[in-house]
């Protein structure tokens, strides 16, 4: 029991981060624009937070900059794909490439002069603990969800919130519609360019915020490269979600549970049957046989069943 | 007046040319403020990088090493896009040329060691083509997203090689890595540190572009991405042209991968993953897919990285600097490449 227990607060703390990223690339792909800019994006996001929060002690300021910064990211990438038409594919391994690079430039740039001006090795003057609530807490298992930061806490909202702003409004309409059919978007009187620049945008603020909850609570500290890769995991996780906001939480918790399985096992002592590096490549592995069966089962529904039909494409009116 | 964007009707030859060149300055321009924000003078950096990258003989040999991985990257990725088949997965087909390779170097005891290297690098070519034909089938077939499955793909490959060198095929003895493979048969060398995997490299240059611009079939290939229906009507088979291409694609990207290994490491170890394959993406693109521009922008992709570790060493400056500027000549080309196919047009004012 306290086992589970265990497992499963680590699985939130390290999925929060997940659910965050994976939520905007929702946003974003929604719209019809693939962002493989995730994993620089969040760095960048890691960094700009961890440094902000040094420099004021601010932990909230430090999520805006965050914030800010992922968002500025994704709008060089708004504007690659969306005005100049550019191959969406490379454009996102470019900000991927130059996030990464800037994030571990800067890291070793922007620390107090006393520490060689690096970031490396720095604490926090503070940082997002968990709170526990009363009661809800002692709950057997499920207590775990009410000890938590307030980063995760955000989620419990921000997640039913998205979906409903998905389906059941006008504004998801119009993200379904530019991502599903620009052209029909266009004769509804929607602007295609704007509205993917509005979601691109959003959803590098989310991946943003996603990597700060990672150098601001979950690990509170700055490290080259520590997003390690989620950025890549959040690309199988909007699959694994079918493209929709309320599952996102589901592969979250699944994936985010079989990378705390590994620790947790480690850590109890537990000879491992399965190789942790299997563990590992599980979520991608599960991805790719997702995806494949949902694509080969659905060959005559194409379209309503998982990704927007236009993604990946570029958009102009004059196009035929 | 307003300006609007307007096709070309032909691809224009003076805008392929100028862009490049006008983005490589501009990326410089760009990384010489973040140079000025980290207390350094850009000048100095920069001519580090320079000196760096190819100050003496040594140093160019080494640019020229780093550069035959990601030349046979994007000549491989290079093949599945002409048809606009999104290979992202080249970094893992790289990684199983790796395995294959180790594979038979530790485990087919029973060939002589002359006949190791040859046949490593075929089953090492051989597993990079069954990896990229797997996504290959599953679009010709049931058109399954290859962007995805293929990115996914890598880091299975990934994670199953971190198996095999820190656990199964461990060397006994020492820390991380598979035993060294044995002395005659690494790849040899040919001038210095230059190994001749630039051979292999060069050979494919010649062979890929007479393939891809003087054959049948790469006039085929080159039909299904500009235009399936008309490719469909001549009577192209688009799936079997599809898994093709993705055939011969992970094949050079799995020689790559098993040449490097040959060459340089020797076994499978840690930084077999490292990211040869997502530049090599990169590197087709910028080369407009073309084989002989590969080898340039390979060796200018490849300069950027060794110079940025002369950079650590001469000015104290993280290494991340060549990343940094690997990204930021991305971002003015890519945004320049629709004048190469567009043009603006000013409308002076509109009728009413």
């Amino acid at each position: 029991m306290d086992f589970i227990t265990k497992l499963l607060a680590a699985t939130i703390a390290m999925g929060t981060s997940l659910t965050y990223a994976t939520l905007g690339e929702i946003y974003t792909e929604k719209t019809g624009i693939l962002n493989l800019g995730m994993e620089g994006t969040m760095l960048m996001g890691a960094l700009a937070g961890f440094a902000t929060a040094m420099a004021t002690a601010n932990l909230y300021l430090a999520l805006i900059v965050a914030m800010l910064i992922g968002g500025l990211l994704s709008t060089i990438h708004a504007f690659l794909c969306v005005t100049m038409r550019a191959n969406q594919v490379v454009s996102g391994l470019a900000i991927t490439m130059f996030g990464t690079g800037l994030a571990n430039f800067l890291g070793q740039r922007l620390g107090p002069a006393s520490n060689n001006y690096n970031l490396v090795g720095m604490n926090l003057p503070s940082k997002f603990d968990n709170i526990a609530i009363p009661f809800l807490k002692d709950i057997p298992i499920l207590g775990a969800f009410f000890d938590v930061s307030v980063l995760t806490y955000a989620l419990y909202f921000i997640i039913p919130f998205s979906w409903y702003y998905m389906y059941k409004t006008k504004y998801g309409l119009a993200i379904r519609a530019v991502g599903e059919s620009p052209k029909t978007a266009t004769a509804m009187g929607l602007s295609v360019p704007r509205l993917r620049y509005l979601y691109t945008i959003i959803g590098g603020m989310f991946a943003g915020l996603g990597g700060a909850c990672l150098s601001l609570s979950f690990t509170p500290s700055w490290n080259d490269g520590m997003t390690g890769g989620k950025g890549w995991i959040v690309i199988a996780l909007v699959i694994f979600a079918t493209w929709n906001p309320g599952k996102a939480v589901i592969g979250t918790l699944v994936f985010g549970g079989i990378t705390s399985l590994q620790f947790s096992l480690q850590a109890a002592g537990v000879k491992m049957v399965i190789p942790t590096q299997f563990l590992a490549f599980a979520p991608y592995l599960i991805t790719f046989f997702t995806l494949s069966a949902m694509t080969i089962l659905n060959q005559n529904r194409k379209g309503s069943y998982a990704a927007p039909s236009a993604l990946g494409t570029s958009f102009a009116i004059d196009d035929k | 007046m307003r300006i609007v964007v307007e096709k070309r009707d032909n691809k224009s030859k003076s805008a392929a040319v100028l862009i490049p060149l006008a983005s490589f300055a501009i990326s410089l321009i760009l990384g010489a403020f973040v140079l000025l924000a980290s207390r350094s003078n850009p000048l100095q950096a920069y001519s580090a990088m320079l000196d760096g990258a190819f100050g003496n003989a040594r140093r160019f040999q080494y640019t020229i090493v780093e550069s035959i991985p990601l030349l046979m990257c994007g000549l491989g990725v290079g093949v599945a896009f002409r048809l606009k088949f999104w290979n992202i997965g080249a970094e893992g087909q790289y990684v199983w040329g790796a395995i294959g390779i180790t594979w038979v170097m530790q485990f087919w005891k029973f060939l002589p060691v002359p006949m190791l290297l040859p046949i490593g690098l075929v089953v090492g070519m051989t597993l990079g083509a069954v990896w990229a034909g797997v996504p290959g089938f599953l679009k010709a077939q049931w058109s399954v997203d290859e962007t995805l499955t293929t990115l996914m793909l890598n880091y299975v490959a990934i994670g199953l090689a971190e198996y095999l060198y820190i656990s199964a095929w461990k060397a006994p003895l020492g820390n991380m890595g598979t035993p060294e493979f044995p002395r005659e048969a690494w790849l040899p060398p040919v001038w210095g540190k230059i190994h001749s995997g630039l051979y292999i490299a060069l050979a494919f240059v010649v062979l890929l572009w007479f393939l891809l611009y003087k054959t049948r079939w790469g006039f085929e290939l080159n039909m299904i991405g500009k235009n399936p229906r008309a490719a469909r009507y001549q009577g192209v088979s688009i799936k079997r042209n599809i898994v093709l291409a993705m055939l011969l694609s992970g094949a050079i990207c799995g020689l790559a991968g098993s040449m490097n290994t040959a060459a340089i490491a020797h076994r499978l170890t840690k930084g077999v993953d490292g990211g040869y394959g997502f530049t090599g993406i990169i590197i087709a693109w910028m080369a407009g897919l073309n084989p002989f521009a590969s080898i340039l922008v390979a060796i200018v992709m490849a300069a950027l990285t060794t110079g940025a570790d002369a950079l650590q060493i001469a000015m104290k400056l993280p290494e991340s600097m060549g990343e940094v500027l690997q990204g930021l000549v991305l971002i003015p080309l890519l945004a320049g490449s629709i004048f190469v196919e567009h043009k603006l047009k000013v409308i002076k004012k509109e009728a009413v």
